[in-house]
């Protein structure tokens, strides 16, 4: 067999599902930043959509009925403040488990996940509130638009929170280490982005309007 | 003998066949079981074409009543586009990428069931809507207000929640690919050494990955205003009704390349190995593969012109802009041709029918660029006749060279070549006969989706003459389905590499162990097989006889 190399040890077949280059990145990892593309994309929509009626309406916005005014809450302000630094808890719960600290990651994994649930009940006040004030999902085209891409951004702080979740439960019984975290930075990976799509949530609907 | 030797099988375990195929995470059974599956919906949404176009024979109500004629226009389409197409490329791309990477399996395995199993579920969600009130009835492109609560009923529901739900198996199947591509290529296997049809499904993948999420934020939004009082689409409640078709074509222009890239992938394979020549230009393909998905989310709003709401200089630019690569491709391919040693095999027919048909389709695909054309033949036939040139002459064609061309490795056993050219004979002459015509009838300005037309205008033969092609057509995957029944039933006979083909798929046997290589040829080219059996790319020596893999 000459023309042949035998690159592959042939008792071990399996060991080709774990691919052949070394370094680069990991796989589940490549995985997860594909998929938070995928999801840029449909947020890109929703944005999209909110600009082209936006554009529309020029300086009467945002168009609501008769009476009623839009006015940013204190609590969406504290909310976004928790948001926004609950990035920097979870990267610093990365930061110690790729040098191995196993209570580290614990401890800002535990304390992430208290910020988002914190965040998820802010914003479910804000929209008791918003109701009380006659903004809705359909009573007017703001009310669509605000109440759509919030809310689909807070199922995906919820789905956030549940991965933050089980890596937690995982990371109790002592699963993760320095070499052996793909987990841990895939999940993170997905936190940064739910905080990113706030910012540009928050400064759409609130600061620029 | 023909076939290569492999380690010892492990141990089976004790477990019927039906629960192997219902639990597998084998790249390949996935891969069958999607190209079975869009088979079945082929055959579903091709009665339904036919129903249509048995309405259409001849001026007055024969057959389908104006509601159901909607429905089955609606429901073709939908079941064409995103039942038949896609799950059937992305049956081959399972099946045939890892094998051309020399993998032994995709990235995410049991991601990869998933995106399979919800095909069904989703369909079963879309079809449901006919025993349940009546399916959506607006056109594939669901175009507000027409969907909206108002004037489409619950079809229009299932509709939207069976494509969210095919729409997360894309995206999913489309992760898969690329980790795949990725991660898991045989050492040598550059990315300039991709077998072409892996990177037509690469950048199918990147076009997914971008586009169906679009298409999901407008699926959600029509949701919403239908069934809780939003106000998205409605301008009555200050919404705007152009913006669906904008998100729409977003993802729908796209969705046009992620239909055919993977088919020109599947000739760019066919062409050379039975032109036995290596594909003319492969850096000049790629490139063209890679612009013409980067220009394809530049054109959506061609799709809009008569709206007067786009800018229509631009995208009428950027739409002769991407005819350009394809042009290109179309060189490729013919000069892969000239001067080869051409074998007509049903797959090489079906390949070179695909550019035959495609070339028009492409042509007429230029002509609607132009404004002041597409103004007069916007909605008409003649938009039917394009498309269908595009999605029949192309993406159809291209999966019967496929089948034709990987049944023998999927299978080990050949399709019958005789019957083959038959069926090709019958669907070439089938499909022009059923779209030519549509040209002439859109010309002369008889509009898509209606169900019945005057008697006296004059578009009553050209009708007929469609309608005779279609059953030509329905006749052809006939003998399509009698060839698969007795190839199934038939001998293996057709060793590891019956076309004396160039890719790693060839160097494993028919069908594949589930681990797929022992061991893999050096890869130095595009065409590692073809260097290990004709000792090419300088100095991979050729195989001793006597103990060879392959021959």
């Amino acid at each position: 067999m000459t023309a042949t190399t035998d690159v592959l040890p042939t008792d071990h077949p399996v060991e080709l599902a774990h691919g052949h280059g070394d370094g680069g990145i990991n796989t589940a990892l490549l995985g997860m930043l594909l998929f938070i593309a995928s999801e840029i994309m449909f947020f890109a929509g929703l944005f999209a959509a909110y600009f082209s009626v936006r554009a529309k309406y020029g300086s009467h916005w945002p168009a609501l009925p008769e009476g009623v005014e839009f006015a940013i809450n204190p609590l969406v302000i504290i909310a976004t403040l928790i948001l926004v630094s609950s990035s920097g808890v979870i990267q610093w719960g990365l930061w110690r488990i790729r040098k191995g600290d196993r209570r580290g990651l614990n401890r800002a994994f535990a304390l992430t996940m208290l910020m988002g649930l914190t965040f998820l009940a802010l914003q479910a006040t804000d929209y008791v509130l918003l109701a009380d004030e006659g903004i809705s999902l359909n009573g007017s085209i703001f009310g669509s638009l605000f109440f759509t891409m919030t809310g689909f951004h807070g199922a995906h702080v919820l789905g956030g929170v549940i991965g933050i979740g089980i890596i937690l439960s995982r990371g109790m019984t002592g699963q993760f280490s320095a070499r052996n975290h793909v987990a841990v930075e895939a999940v993170s990976a997905y936190w940064h982005f739910v905080d990113v799509v706030w910012i540009f949530l928050f400064l759409t609907l609130y600061i620029l309007r | 003998m023909a076939t290569t030797a492999l380690s010892p099988r492990a141990g089976a375990y004790p477990r019927s066949r039906v629960y192997e195929w219902l639990t597998t995470t084998d790249h390949k059974k996935i891969g069958i079981m999607y190209i079975t599956s869009a088979y079945i919906f082929f055959l579903i949404g091709g009665l339904m074409a036919l129903a249509i176009r048995t309405e259409l024979a001849a001026p007055g109500t024969q057959f389908l009543n104006p509601d159901i004629f909607n429905q089955a226009f609606t429901m073709h389409g939908t079941t064409m586009v995103f039942f038949f197409v896609m799950p059937m490329l992305a049956g081959f791309a399972n099946y045939i990428v890892p094998l051309q990477i020399g993998a032994a399996d995709m990235a995410f395995p049991r991601i990869n069931a998933l995106s399979f199993w919800i095909i069904p579920v989703s369909a079963l969600l879309l079809f449901s809507s006919f025993g349940l009130g009546g399916a959506a009835a607006g056109g594939w492109t669901s175009y507000t207000p027409l969907s909206e609560a108002k004037y489409a009923g619950i079809g229009q529901d299932f509709w939207l929640a069976g494509l969210l739900l095919n729409g997360v198996s894309s995206i999913l199947g489309a992760i898969n690919i690329l980790a795949t591509i990725f991660k898991l290529r045989a050492p040598g296997l550059t990315m300039l050494r991709l077998p072409i049809f892996v990177w037509t499904v690469l950048v199918t993948s990147v076009l997914l990955i971008f586009a169906v999420p679009v298409l999901a934020s407008g699926l959600v939004m029509l949701f919403i205003d239908r069934n809780y009082g939003g106000a998205f689409f409605d301008p009555a409640a200050g919404g705007d009704t152009v913006l669906w078709q904008h998100v729409f074509w977003f993802f729908g222009h796209p969705e046009v390349y992620i239909l055919i890239l993977p088919a020109f992938g599947i000739i760019s394979e066919v062409l050379p190995v039975f032109s036995r020549k290596p594909l003319f230009g492969y850096k000049a393909f790629v490139l063209a593969t890679v612009s013409i998905g980067v220009l394809g989310f530049g054109v959506w709003a061609h799709h809009m012109f008569t709206t007067g709401a786009v800018f229509l200089p631009f995208f009428s630019i950027t739409t002769f802009l991407i005819s350009v690569p394809t042009g290109v491709k179309m060189f490729n391919w013919i000069a892969t041709m000239w001067r080869g040693k051409l074998r007509f095999t049903t797959a090489m027919l079906f390949a070179v029918g695909f550019l035959a048909s495609f070339l028009i389709g492409g042509l007429d695909g230029a002509f609607s660029a132009s404004t002041p054309i597409d103004f007069a033949l916007q909605d008409t036939y003649w938009i039917v006749s394009h498309l269908h040139y595009v999605l029949f002459g192309g993406s159809a064609f291209g999966i019967m060279a496929a089948t034709y061309y990987w049944f023998p490795k999927m299978t080990g056993r050949f399709l019958d070549e005789r019957l083959g050219k038959v069926q090709f004979v019958i669907m070439f002459v089938g499909a022009h006969l059923t779209f030519f015509p549509m040209h002439l009838l859109g010309i002369s300005g008889m509009p898509r989706r209606i169900q019945d037309y005057a008697p006296n205008v004059g578009w009553q033969d050209l009708n007929l003459l469609a309608t005779i092609g279609s059953y030509l057509i329905g006749f052809g995957t006939l003998v399509l389905l009698w060839n698969m029944f007795v190839a199934l039933r038939g001998p293996r006979t057709a060793g590891d590499d019956p076309w004396d083909a160039n890719t790693l798929e060839w160097a494993t046997t028919s069908p594949p162990p589930s681990y797929n290589f022992d061991r893999l040829p050096e890869i130095r080219s595009e065409r590692p097989l073809f260097d290990l059996k004709h000792g090419g790319a300088g100095h991979a020596p050729a195989l001793p006889s006597g103990e060879g893999s392959q021959r």
